[in-house]
């Protein structure tokens, strides 16, 4: 990468890892990694909800840990690993949360679900939620105005359970 | 969002020769705040300078006197989960968890939560006066809505408080602030490194012009308060607010007594709010609401409160005692079960 200096007008080409496939794309100094895959990429599935961090509803992977697509110039994704709602399946295989989410009803409107969804696989991946109260705690950067919370958190301790089981299987 | 130009620093003299050349240029890491701020008209950079790439700031260690240096890039949810944080120095742990939401805490590091603005209504409105903004514009807060804002050191400027909890944790720690700049590096004791908004309410830090924060050093003696600690926040939702009143409570105990305190405040003050007369009177009393009780007075002595917010001294005396009860039981406050015990 030889980017050094770029102008308010100018646009740079940035490549970046985007649901496991490179992507090249040009970019100006002030487009967000939102405004990138829902503009300029075509991926709607990521949603703008406030546009300032605080709904949760825009929420991407950023080489595995997640966080607020809004608040991130796309010009600083250079070379990164970005994960959104699309990328989660395998082909026509619903991602084990994307599962649960639907056998549980987590959502009613669905416009929250994306950065729910993305949110709740890096939560499983932390491992730092043992409990209702702490999977509640760990999600709370995601607000639903449906008050899906219930069976969100639901959905969420469903993937831990299987999780725990795989483990067992595999020690066995 | 104005339109800014975009520099990708490589070295700590990189970025600090690009914040020399250029006044209106303002460093960008996680981003959480600044570019929210730049959504609002509040802060227009004319370029930023990206710190993410330089080498070396983004991890923790020891140091040879046995205290840890947390790099200016790391994030805070890195801190937070560490070990050598979380078994040496488990407040910091604990005010780090007590703040934002999960995907803030993985994009927001260590130097800008530092740096961090106020939330004071006023300074994000633009179309509104804001000495800290404006200087000299005015302060709507003074007498609108102030329930978020200062009962201790406010000034006829300003009456904003800062915003974040790892800060009063570090201030209750004795935390050092390393710091480079045109005329080399210093260390800021973080006592001394935000300041009270007196006359100049626009100056949140005691930075001075092209200086960058490299990182910030835990002192190896702090691990002694890691047994008695707390870090009790209140707030009007119990997720994701900022604090109406935190407080971040150290104790080493001997016996029954107090052997050595640490107390700071968060949420009441254009910085982190730390006495150390209030520590003082802790020493070698018996660890009891009474001894405690005389702390607050101290560490509240003049606080003054406005329409909105006069209940907030009354809050933090009772949240003093309160932390300092569940540092001296070694049951520190939990930051996911929200119960008080």
């Amino acid at each position: 990468m030889t980017l050094r200096t770029l102008a308010p007008d100018d646009k740079i080409g940035i490549t970046i890892s985007l649901n496991g496939r490179p992507v090249q794309v040009e970019v100006d100094t002030a487009t967000t990694l939102l405004d990138l895959l829902r503009n300029h990429l075509a991926l709607t599935g990521t949603k703008k909800g406030c546009d300032h961090g605080q709904c949760g509803a825009c929420t991407v992977l950023i080489d595995g840990e997640r966080m607020n697509s809004c608040l991130k110039l796309a010009v600083m994704m250079d070379g990164r690993e970005i994960t959104t709602i699309e990328g989660l399946a395998e082909g026509d295989e619903l991602h084990p949360m994307q599962r649960a989410f639907i056998e549980r009803d987590a959502f009613q409107c669905g416009y929250c679900t994306p950065g729910q969804i993305c949110s709740a696989v890096a939560l499983v991946e932390e491992g730092h939620a043992h409990s209702r109260e702490q999977i509640r705690e760990l999600m709370s950067g995601n607000i639903c105005r449906c008050g899906a919370y219930p069976n969100i958190v639901d959905a969420i301790e469903d993937v831990m359970a299987e999780r725990r089981g795989q483990f067992r299987e595999a020690a066995e | 969002m104005n339109r800014f130009s975009y520099f990708r620093a490589e070295s700590v003299e990189g970025a600090l020769a690009a914040l020399a050349a250029d006044p209106g240029a303002k460093l960008i890491a996680g981003g959480t705040n600044l570019l929210d701020l730049m959504k609002y008209d509040v802060e227009q950079p004319s370029r930023l300078i990206d710190i993410t790439q330089i080498e070396g700031l983004d991890t923790i260690g020891e140091t040879t006197t046995g205290g840890i240096m947390i790099g200016a890039l790391v994030s805070n949810t890195t801190i937070a989960y560490h070990p050598l944080i979380s078994a040496g120095f488990p407040l910091l742990s604990s005010a780090i968890l007590a703040g934002a939401t999960p995907q803030l805490r993985n994009a927001a590091t260590a130097g800008g939560n530092l740096n961090q603005r106020t939330r004071c209504y006023y300074f994000y409105d633009a179309a509104l006066p804001c000495n800290k903004r404006e200087p000299g514009s005015g302060c709507p807060a003074m007498e609108g809505v102030n329930r978020n804002h200062a009962i201790l050191g406010a000034s006829e400027q300003c009456i904003a408080t800062h915003p974040s909890d790892m800060c009063v944790a570090l201030a209750a720690l004795g935390a050092s602030v390393h710091v480079a700049g045109p005329e080399g590096q210093r260390t800021i004791a973080m006592a001394d490194y935000h300041r009270l908004p007196n006359g100049s309410p626009e100056r949140d830090t005691t930075l001075v012009a092209g200086e960058m924060v490299t990182g910030i050093e835990l002192p190896a003696g702090a691990k002694r308060f890691a047994e008695h600690h707390s870090y009790l926040k209140l707030r009007d939702r119990l997720s994701y607010a900022f604090a109406l009143v935190s407080v971040a409570a150290s104790l080493q105990m001997d016996g029954r007594a107090i052997g050595d305190a640490r107390l700071a405040l968060g949420g009441v003050a254009h910085k982190p709010w730390r006495r150390t007369q209030a520590e003082e009177v802790l020493i070698g009393r018996p660890a009891d609401d009474e001894t405690f009780a005389t702390a607050a007075d101290v560490l509240l002595e003049g606080a003054h409160g406005r329409e909105h917010n006069a209940f907030k001294i009354e809050l933090a005396h009772r949240a003093i005692v309160r932390a300092l009860s569940q540092a001296a039981a070694g049951t520190p406050q939990s930051q996911s079960d929200k119960r008080i015990a």
